[in-house]
């Protein structure tokens, strides 16, 4: 199993923001991870991640345990947080031997090459973050995620915030290297999962509601749309 | 740690802090030596740099709070943080890089000084030259005392993701414990409470130690006080795990 998480809770002050999740994406799944806003999505990530601690539970990946092993673990993710933090006045490139520095990368050049090489950033390479538009600095963070040539991949909504043809772009992107890494990556939108994912996690209000292959999830409700089956899922009832 | 270290220092130099901050420090300090009439080197006729050991201390508590005031502030504001700490490195090194890129600059600021001493040789009576264990001294005491005040400010803005907050609490507290401590040894009123408190601030310290006279006691304040506020910052940094 790439990614084991058992009976996982998170609390904040007195909200509890999990409430003992439990799942396992075997190795080169690209699993959507859908809910609304506030379900819990990203707090489970920044806990995959090493970022916050769990309050009980546990969770591993690649066998590793992420309490015991925080640093290990964090050799084989790549992730890319929300929002999609970046260093606006670093050069694209600057920032990405960065990146590759502290992820242990030993060679830092080599690891560049690629890394523009899989986000196409080739063009825009010797601009600076600051310049760039919101798709190629989607690409930037996603270009961080991956310099170290992670087994997993964590990215919280990749594709917000972009136009149409950005997204297909990150899409694309994301689906190439869903061939040969685990992807966990969160999202709103229902025809991206479509596009990119084998499986679905649905979680709402800190609890999972839902956990099967797209195929399986239509097949609940072959009739509806998967919209509606997400609304009537997380409890606003009827089709929209 | 060298990694965030060599980010840190390539950001000062890009964001001309670090030329802005070098550029004050000399001309203050300059101004004070040299041009400023009253107590410069030439009306005193003193070859001494004492001038300049006397003002640094002051002039500094502003720039190394400049100096500081970003380095964790900044990665709070921008949410670079979240990327930052979850890298294999731990968070000591990631503090560790930050704490050493603001003590290498303030190292550099002073290097230049250097010429300052060198003139001070050439002007001083060739028989009896110039006190070089106080002023080799008053370096050593000076840069222990900027790296106090970098840990201060460090401090400060692991806080706050406002810069200017962090470097209002930085000053604050540098001043705190530079002038303020110091100053109750003078009050009469409070007697040896007032003495035994003055023997806490940066300034008993930083004047032991300028005398050219090495205590290890005067070191080993300056090491557990460094000690004492990156340990604060490294649990202020590490609060979102609480």
């Amino acid at each position: 199993m790439s990614i084991q998480v058992n009976n996982l809770s998170k609390k904040y002050g007195q909200q509890l923001a999990l409430d003992s999740i439990s799942f396992s994406i075997p190795s080169g799944e690209v699993v959507g991870f859908l809910g609304p806003n506030g379900a819990g999505k990203s707090t489970t990530m920044k806990i995959l991640t090493g970022y916050i601690p769990a309050s009980s539970g546990d969770a591993s990946v690649c066998g590793l345990d992420l309490a015991e092993q925080s640093l290990e673990v964090r050799k084989l993710v790549g992730y890319l947080p929300e929002h999609n933090p970046l260093y606006l006045d670093m050069y694209i490139s600057e920032y990405l031997l960065f990146a590759a520095g502290i992820a242990g990368v030993k060679n830092t050049k080599k690891a560049l090459e690629m890394a523009i090489e899989l986000t196409q950033l080739g063009p825009e390479r010797n601009k600076k973050i600051g310049q760039l538009s919101k798709g190629y600095r989607q690409r930037v963070g996603l270009a961080q995620a991956l310099i170290h040539d992670p087994k997993v991949l964590i990215l919280d909504e990749p594709t917000s915030g972009l136009d149409p043809n950005q997204v297909v772009e990150i899409r694309n992107v994301i689906k190439n290297l869903g061939s040969e890494k685990t992807v966990l990556l969160s999202t709103h939108i229902m025809q991206e999962v479509e596009a990119m994912c084998n499986r679905v996690i649905l979680i709402n209000k800190g609890k999972i509601i839902a956990d099967n292959t797209l195929e399986g999830l239509k097949e609940t409700a072959p009739s509806d749309s998967l919209e509606t089956i997400f609304r009537n899922l997380t409890g606003h009832v009827g089709s929209i | 740690m060298w990694e965030v270290f060599k980010k840190e220092i390539r950001s000062f130099l890009g964001s001309f802090i670090a030329y802005i901050v070098m550029g004050v420090f000399l001309a203050i300090t300059g101004l004070f030596m040299w041009i400023i009439k009253g107590n410069n080197v030439l009306d005193l006729g003193v070859a001494s740099l004492q001038v300049m050991f006397n003002i640094a201390p002051y002039i500094l508590i502003f720039l190394v709070s400049a100096i500081t005031m970003r380095s964790l502030s900044e990665e709070r504001r921008l949410g670079t943080i979240e990327i930052l700490t979850t890298r294999p490195v731990s968070d000591f090194s990631i503090l560790m890089g930050k704490y050493l890129a603001a003590v290498a600059l303030i190292v550099f600021t002073l290097l230049p000084t250097l010429f300052y001493y060198y003139t001070i040789q050439q002007l001083a009576d060739p028989l009896q030259g110039t006190d070089s264990g106080a002023t080799w001294g008053s370096y050593f005491g000076l840069i222990l005392l900027a790296a106090s005040y970098a840990s201060i400010g460090l401090f400060a803005s692991s806080l706050t993701d406002n810069q200017i907050v962090s470097l209002i609490i930085s000053m604050v507290l540098c001043f705190f414990w530079y002038g303020v401590l110091s100053l109750l040894g003078d009050i009469k009123a409070l007697d040896a409470i007032g003495k035994s408190l003055e023997w806490f601030s940066l300034d008993f310290h930083y004047q032991s130690i300028s005398r050219g006279v090495l205590d290890t006691r005067d070191v080993i304040y300056f090491f557990g006080f460094i000690a004492t506020f990156l340990g604060a910052t490294k649990m202020a940094f590490e609060s979102r795990k609480w």
